[in-house]
């Protein structure tokens, strides 16, 4: 076995000096008619060039995303990550060391977190921001639930264009804590009256924009009925790029920022890991979840940072802590902050600027498409088009003919007759005008 | 040798003190921020420009600059170099952190990992065209509970903690779909904070259980705060003292009787992989830390991934998505309305379907390992502990006796009494002798602990020299060399830092320094 590093005279050695007669001696406590005496029922061990034959088997039954033209998008994106983001996160000291428990001998981890945490704040326009969630659907709900500390009160309103399994997740986690929850019905053209539905129980408000359906909501207006009402708003973004060319949420006056970074260095890898961004104001910092790095100093005066305001955290304050998270998103974060350094503001605007006009081209192609219309008035780089009949039968077809034509919206709302003829569809740097002409060419084939 | 005055002798002691010019240190270079090095006129990356469009924008687009300097890639490739060597790491030495579990991560799993067919696959592309994936997702969860001997799998947590919550949020449905109100969940103090966290997330009131004198929980502790209003115990088994819970059984029944579920933590499941299925000891629902058992790397702090396996009673509560094995293959059950009548999931925890990365690299761990390879890791791992424990025994201090443990051999800072130097101390000490410092001040049972493991990774080499280490700094400690504790660590990249400070005067992001004004004319 390779990564075993004993031989059996090794074991006997050590069996020796621990003074046991055999390995099992070790294992007594566990209770005799519970241990296992023979093997497992599952194959024996196998070399490297034979898990690469078995996992390369597997891989090789998926179409990815680079084999042909590609316009997914609803929450995860394909974009480019320069080749150093990927070799860098692989080099040893990022990928195999632990949590930066003992601050001076991971000062790698801890300086990237702090920029990683600056940058996060810049780019959402807020004031302080954390380590990292899980993603943007686990951090939405615990944004929910520290707004609900803040305000306390326990009732959070959501948009109808907040991405469907975004709402699942906050629904799922306030019915266990017993919080209450108003999500308005989907807003495919991006009209709701959100403002209405604001009461004096309102703890937050959490509307995403960019929205689920593409639109790009006016937060400022929302924000000042929630301050009036004594509630937060809590703006919710999946598409980080679409910072690089829109107005920041805290610039429209969000309490809480929270966002999926996957587009930011991560790959797609159907889903996970991402890394969420979570980002608040500097009044609000103790009762944010997550981890936090902080600047100070060493022994000697020189600057070094390391974990703090840690009585926040489960392993200190245990049931009253702000969350359970423990283990985050660290490598992600440091893709993240390697691909976002490189970009640098030049390189974001330009970016996002291309994202932008990719998607407007293949708005204008699709919607000269007969019996296809777009149904949004803004968007960034991804937006909603209706088509005749069933969506999720013509994104079938569509891949049948080696287009990934977005993303049905009845695969996230089986339970709305009334979306099944929505698709979302979005476009990135990565599409070139073939890919859009193979997609309206396909289209127009199977209409 | 002629050596034409070249000194052929190093310096004496002492002489490596002198200041650099730089500040650096050899290899090891002085790294500013990224906001100090960084230009806003500057990017590392060439994209196209874009085509002149209508832009659809409207009113929102941006209106103000971020402030978010770039780098070239060249510059770039040396701040996280140099970042990076700031870094202890697995791969560099020994990182015996208790409960962590920091084994070797076989880079074969990062290949697999980043195969087109896995890395390159949107979570929403249609199912038909991501077959693979599913059959990977499937396979893992085959796995798992082969080894767990249990009924179902949640695959969906993204790491141990919300493997908790999943899993106590499924004891929650379930108690509420039989219309019992049951409040109170069961912790051992010796717990990780993970799990009152979690309880209290889900609106459980907790009750602690305090550890017998043996390090391990007594049956009589959990009975007498058993009753009616207990929903379930949180119980780490092996626990967080690296000792088996001999009891677990009469535990579990005892639980069971009062109408409870048993919640296990698995973090510590690496012990007892192939030795015991946890299903077997009366399990209702455990999480599996990938990054931990099955050597998903840690990252830095993540990601990690934390499957959640149910007993019988509770399958049908798991939340979506899952993976249900039909007559010809495998489904994917994405929403409740899918679940159909067997079902009754209790919701939705993340978006998307879990973390797919980590589950490749944990299949590639487990493909590479088998059956009988993960039984020996358990055995090694167990194996090496005892054997630092053996080695260590009669100059440290072990809390319940001298006993065999598990995975992870734990000591008390009572051999460190009268001597001036605490667990702290002694632990930055190990980092001047190039080791990472092993789990301190945890469990909170034991004072001053100090939690060791070593994981299965370990030659017996580098044990010894471990062990050899740990000798040295004892008997330093006991001869009154106080002061190389007290300044400890000397040699690291940083000395230690301020922690007081960072709290009391938090400083959370990079501000641009403030210009120096004249006084007002």
């Amino acid at each position: 076995m390779r990564f075993l590093p004993h031989d059996d005279a090794d074991r006997a050695a050590m069996l020796w000096k621990i003074g046991v007669p055999s390995i099992d001696a070790l294992f007594a406590d566990i209770p005799a008619d519970k241990r296992l005496n023979g093997l497992l029922d599952l194959p024996l061990a196998k070399s490297e060039i034979e898990v690469e034959r078995i996992l390369g088997r597997m891989a090789a039954r998926n179409v990815p995303a680079g084999s042909g033209p590609f316009f997914v998008g609803a929450g995860a994106y394909r974009h480019h990550v320069p080749a150093s983001v990927d070799h860098l996160i692989q080099r040893s000291e990022f990928l195999t060391s632990y949590t930066p428990y003992q601050p001076e001998i991971a000062q790698g981890t801890l300086q990237y977190l702090f920029e990683f945490q600056t940058q996060v704040a810049n780019l959402t326009g807020m004031e302080v921001a954390n380590a990292s969630m899980y993603d943007g659907s686990t951090g939405t709900a615990e944004a929910v639930l520290m707004a609900h500390r803040l305000t306390r009160r326990r009732k959070a309103v959501l948009s109808g264009g907040l991405h469907p399994q975004y709402r699942a997740v906050v629904e799922t986690v306030s019915g266990m804590a017993g919080d209450s929850v108003t999500a308005l019905p989907p807003d495919p053209t991006g009209s709701e009256a959100i403002m209405a539905a604001i009461d004096a129980d309102t703890s937050c408000v959490v509307v995403q924009s960019p929205s689920f359906y593409g639109h790009l909501i006016d937060l400022a207006p929302i924000a000042e009925k929630a301050h009036a009402a004594g509630a937060l708003l809590v703006a919710v973004f999946t598409e980080a790029v679409a910072l690089g060319a829109i107005e920041p949420p805290g610039a429209q006056g969000a309490d809480i920022v929270v966002g999926e970074g996957q587009s930011i260095g991560n790959p797609l890898t159907f889903g996970g890991p991402y890394v969420g961004l979570f980002a608040t104001r500097q009044k609000y910092v103790r009762q944010m979840p997550g981890r936090l790095c902080g600047e100070t100093v060493d022994a000697e005066g020189r600057r070094g940072f390391v974990l703090t305001l840690s009585t926040r955290e489960q392993h200190i304050r245990r049931d009253k802590a702000t969350s359970n998270i423990c283990t985050n998103s660290g490598l992600c974060a440091l893709a993240f902050t390697i691909h976002m350094s490189l970009l640098g503001e030049l390189g974001l605007s330009r970016l996002a600027a291309l994202n932008h006009a990719n998607a407007v081209k293949l708005a204008e192609s699709l919607s000269e498409v007969t019996g296809v219309s777009v149904l949004n008035d803004s968007f960034f780089n991804e937006f909603t088009i209706r088509v005749p009949g069933n969506a999720a039968a013509l994104v079938e077809k569509l891949a049948a003919l080696g287009v990934l034509g977005g993303v049905p919206v009845s695969r996230l709302e089986p339970a709305r007759p009334e979306l099944a003829d929505l698709v979302v569809v979005a476009s990135t740097e990565v599409n070139t005008d073939e890919d859009r002409d193979a997609f309206v060419r396909a289209l127009e084939e199977v209409l | 040798m002629q050596s034409e005055g070249r000194p052929t002798a190093p310096e004496p002691p002492g002489a490596g003190e002198a200041r650099t010019f730089t500040g650096n240190r050899a290899l090891q270079i002085e790294e500013p921020l990224l906001f100090e090095v960084g230009r806003h006129e500057t990017t590392g990356v060439d994209v196209a420009e874009a085509p002149q469009v209508r832009s659809r924008l409207g009113r929102h687009a941006r209106k103000a600059p971020l402030d978010l300097p770039g780098l070239s890639e060249p510059e770039a490739m040396r701040h996280y170099v140099r970042l990076s060597q700031k870094n202890y790491a697995i791969d560099a030495g020994i990182y015996p952190l208790g409960s962590c579990t920091m084994k070797h991560n076989a880079r074969i799993n990062e290949k697999m990992a980043r195969l087109p067919g896995f890395a390159d696959i949107h979570p929403l592309q249609p199912l038909s065209t991501v077959p693979g994936a599913i059959e990977l997702i499937a396979e893992l969860g085959r796995w798992l509970l082969a080894m767990t001997g249990m009924e179902s799998v949640a695959m969906s947590p993204k790491a141990g903690a919300h493997g908790e919550a999943c899993g106590m949020m499924a004891i929650k449905a379930a108690l509420t779909a039989a219309g019992d109100n049951r409040r109170t969940v069961l912790v051992p103090e010796s717990a990780h904070g993970t799990n009152p966290a979690t309880a209290a997330l889900i609106g459980f009131e907790v009750v602690n259980v305090p550890a017998g004198p043996d390090g391990t929980v007594h049956p009589s502790a959990v009975i007498e705060r058993l009753g009616p209003d207990v929903a379930a115990i949180m119980l780490t088994n092996p626990n967080t003292c690296g000792l088996f819970e001999r009891e677990v059984v009469a535990i579990a029944d005892a639980v069971h009787a009062a109408g409870g579920y048993f919640y296990a933590d698995g973090a510590n499941f690496n012990a007892i992989v192939g030795k015991v299925r946890p299903g077997d000891l009366g399990v209702d629902a455990m999480h599996i830390n990938l990054h931990k058992t099955f050597s998903t790397p840690h990252g830095g702090g993540g990601p990690g991934a934390g499957p959640v396996v149910f007993s019988k009673k509770l399958a049908p509560f798991a939340p979506v998505p899952f993976v249900r094995l039909t007559a010809d293959g495998a489904e994917f059950v994405e929403t409740r309305r899918q679940s159909g009548d067997s079902a009754t999931p209790f919701g939705r925890i993340t978006a998307f379907h879990g973390q797919m990365g980590m589950f490749v690299r944990a299949m590639s761990y487990m493909l590479s390992h088998g059956a009988d390879g993960m039984r020996q890791a358990s055995e090694d791992a167990v194996l090496n502990a005892n054997y630092i424990r053996a080695g260590l025994a009669d100059l440290m201090s072990q809390p319940f006796g001298d006993r065999p443990c598990m995975h992870e051999a734990l000591f008390d800072d009572r051999f460190l009494e009268g001597t001036g130097v605490t667990t702290l101390d002694f632990a930055k000490a190990m980092i001047d002798e190039g080791f990472h410092p092993m789990t301190m001040y945890f469990p909170l049972v034991v004072h001053g602990a100090l939690l060791i493991e070593p994981t299965e990774s370990e030659s017996k080499a580098s044990l010894d020299l471990f062990v050899a280490t740990l000798r040295d700094l004892v008997m330093r400690a006991k001869r009154g060399e106080t002061e190389r504790f007290h300044q400890a660590p000397m040699l690291a990249p940083r000395r230690r830092l301020d922690e007081t400070r960072a709290a009391r005067q938090p400083k959370l992001k990079w501000e641009k320094p403030q210009p120096y004004v004249e006084a007002a004319e």
